[in-house]
């Protein structure tokens, strides 16, 4: 076992792809020369030369569009769009070309492009740089979205993610870049699909991926002194998604709270909370509640922005209007 | 700050309680721990004391009412503060028990224009979706049912009390053939609906096993003649002070009988508190002797007298009704050679204690000789632990109270 950070995670994940697929090169803004804008690519122009690790313009259209035709071409390209933010700049590549073409071709092409990219709050960055837009593409059939919340699961989902056929958006998360986990030195894989409980617990049942994922530990970590035991599953993938794990655990424990970083309205967490009450409604014992981000374009100030994001606090908060305590 | 004085939970199976007096008038000035109300619980009329200080501004449940625990029934506030928003709550009005449906024979037609309204039924409810099905499979009638969750709402926890408990519906009973005399009919208490309840659940759920022996308690008896003799009287120390002791230090090494069960895990306690069972004229209450680890044996007869009085006279504290971590059932006076005890949730384990009484019995060298002789069965939770563990905390009690000096050191 190694102790590593998720960015570490990350960089082992790309290096090791680079290394044993020839069809594979990196392209993205600052990720050669300066190293990638969170450092996850430094040294990989030394290693594996300008053609395989391609700085390119501020032009995410295009660098998506030609990733795709890369992809049916028979190569392997990793699109870095430096925060999720920047995708909407690609959307119609993405949702609009990427997702369809294999359907449009009746499979006579596929497009196995991984595109990384970095979600969330909390830095300060205001509110142009700091959205969680990674439950819009998982509303799209054709894409795969997959949202690691820790080092062993992100080292572990991108080496799944290398096996698909079809465009997968890799979210990273902004805040989870430095913390650390550990990883087996063995090959092992995550697959897609396959929901994670994180900690178990048998009064209520809290569902997060991401960086939420932790908040829902350190919640949990709270309630426990508070004679609450919940449980928390991290969804790992959104898109494809795995609710029966989630089923389950409802079904034993008769309460669920989503929690996830993006705004309430249309956020995932309602598709999670649908799908629970579809399943498990004769199972529960209080409405599903959900925790999510507040409903206004991300403040700069911090002390503002904290408040816009769930917390340890307001997930607590939500647990214990939940059981009427 | 105004508060809320509350329905306390007093005991783990506590669903409701009855305000017997209040010992502050409104008006008064009240300190933070200050004894206010009597509460009246299935077992016993417990002090309640104040969670605030201040005045006790409003008295919201009065004298008799029966309140559901968490139910406010009282507000201590400053003495000019504006209370108004929390005289709104309440208790709903006094709850009565609904009348004994009169036995009658079954009509033999029942013409549709006539039949009863149906009960309310469960859409009508304000309960979770679990409730409900678990209210159609139990067979409970949600209309009888009070709701504990947020806003009243009918929650699992509330139907599954309702299904254990003296409100789930009773089952048809067989028309008897034509009976020359009436059965006869009583009312249960509270006291004895709780101990219907909870021997129940006890019963149901925990899967006792039982094992038994013999003790020699010939020293043991002289040993307790001659502290009382030294003491003088002040305590008097019985013989089950004796086993108190005997059982708390064998405890110490059999920690799974002085635990509880989880679910998925053990709780086991760092303390001792032993429950002792008491027949009063009501009805059985088992109360505990708190840390009885850290007591004396001469500290634990002082307790137990005092517990034993304070029980007769209905005075314990509400602690002392939850607290116990292993209990024990003693009928040595009322003549009995063994018998076995059902275990008091959530404990793990209980001792039946009999008679002492003088018996041969075939010593060391093979002389018939007569001793002072008890026999005790321990009733324990198979989950917690096994059979032979049972047994080896009967050896280790046996061998404590034959050799009676350590009960003293």
């Amino acid at each position: 076992m190694a102790d590593i950070s998720y960015r570490d995670a990350v960089t082992i994940a790309l290096r090791e792809a680079l290394r044993e697929d020839d069809r594979m090169f990196i392209m993205g803004e600052d990720i050669g020369l300066y190293g990638g804008p969170y450092a996850v690519t430094k040294g990989f122009v030394e290693e594996f030369g300008r053609e395989r690790v391609i700085d390119t313009p501020i032009s995410e259209s295009a660098m998506v569009g030609a990733g795709t035709g890369s992809a049916m071409g028979g190569m392997h390209p990793v699109v870095e769009i430096m925060t999720i933010n920047f995708t909407l700049l690609a959307m119609d590549q993405i949702v609009n070309h990427a997702a369809k073409l294999r359907y449009m071709s009746a499979g006579q092409y596929t497009v196995p492009m991984i595109i990384r990219t970095v979600t969330g709050g909390g830095a300060q960055l205001a509110a142009t740089h700091s959205q969680s837009l990674e439950g819009w593409f998982a509303s799209v059939p054709g894409l795969k979205v997959v949202t690691p919340a820790t080092p062993y699961d992100a080292l572990g989902l991108f080496r799944s993610v290398r096996n698909e056929q079809d465009p997968v958006i890799f979210v990273e998360h902004i805040l989870l870049y430095s913390t650390r986990g550990e990883v087996p030195d063995d090959h092992y894989l995550v697959p897609l699909g396959k929901a994670d409980v994180k900690r178990r617990g048998d009064d209520l049942t809290l569902v997060a991926y991401s960086r939420m994922v932790q908040v829902a530990l350190d919640a949990a970590e709270e309630l426990a002194g508070r004679g609450i035991n919940a449980e928390v599953i991290d969804l790992r993938s959104l898109r494809p998604l795995d609710i029966g794990t989630v089923v389950e655990s409802v079904k034993r424990t008769g309460h669920a709270i989503v929690v996830e970083e993006a705004w309430r309205t249309g956020g995932f967490g309602a598709e999670i909370a649908s799908q629970i009450q579809e399943q498990a409604f004769d199972h529960l014992d209080a409405p599903i509640g959900r925790v999510a981000g507040a409903e206004v374009p991300t403040p700069y100030s911090q002390p503002l922005e904290m408040l816009a994001i769930p917390s340890l606090e307001s997930v607590v908060a939500a647990v214990e209007s939940a059981l009427g305590r | 700050m105004a508060k809320e004085l509350v329905m306390p939970q007093m005991g783990y199976d506590m669903q409701q309680g009855t305000v017997v007096r209040w010992i502050k008038k409104e008006g008064d000035q009240v300190v933070r721990g200050e004894p206010v109300a009597e509460i009246e619980t299935d077992k016993a009329v417990v002090e309640m004391e104040s969670i605030g200080g201040g005045v006790l501004r409003k008295i919201i449940a009065p004298e008799g009412t029966v309140a559901q625990v968490g139910e406010v029934i009282g507000i201590i506030a400053e003495p000019d503060e504006d209370i108004s928003s929390l005289e709104a709550k309440g208790p709903k009005p006094a709850a009565t028990a609904p009348p004994a449906p009169k036995a009658s024979p079954a009509p033999a037609k029942a013409p549709a224009a006539e039949q009863p309204p149906a009960p309310a039924s469960a859409g009508e409810i304000k309960a979770s979706p679990v409730a409900k099905r678990l209210a159609q499979e139990l067979g409970v009638n949600l209309g009888q049912v009070t709701g504990t969750g947020p806003g009243g709402r009918i929650i699992r926890e509330d139907v599954e009390a309702a299904a254990q408990g003296p409100a789930a519906q009773p089952a048809a009973p067989a028309p008897a053939a034509a009976a020359p005399a009436e059965a006869g009919r009583t009312e249960l208490t509270r006291m004895r609906q709780a101990i219907a309840r909870i021997t129940s659940i006890s019963k149901q759920q925990i899967p006792h096993y039982y094992v038994g022996n013999e003790i020699d308690m010939t020293a043991a008896m002289e040993m307790r003649r001659q502290v009382n003799e030294k003491i003088g009287g002040d305590p008097r120390v019985t013989v089950n002070d004796l086993i108190i002791k005997a059982v708390t230090i064998a405890l110490s090494d059999f920690p799974a009988l002085n635990a509880s069960f989880k679910d998925d895990h053990l709780e086991t306690h760092p303390y001792v508190n032993i429950g002792i069972a008491i027949d009063l004229e009501q009805g059985l209450i088992v109360p505990s002797i708190a840390n009885c680890e850290a007591k004396s044996l001469v500290e634990i007869a002082r307790a137990s007298t005092d517990l034993g009085k304070r029980a007769q006279e209905g005075r314990l504290h509400e602690s002392e009704y939850s607290g116990g971590t292993f209990s024990i059932s003693n009928l040595g006076t009322l003549d009995v050679d063994t018998f076995s005890a059902i275990i008091l949730p959530p404990q793990s384990a209980v001792l039946a204690v009999g008679s002492v009484k003088k018996r041969p019995v075939v010593d060391d060298s093979d002389q018939i000789v007569v001793r002072q002789m008890m026999n005790t069965t321990l009733s324990a939770d198979h989950r917690v632990s096994d059979g032979a563990e049972g047994a080896r905390f009967l050896q280790e009690l046996k061998r404590l109270l034959e050799n009676p000096v350590s009960l003293v050191m």
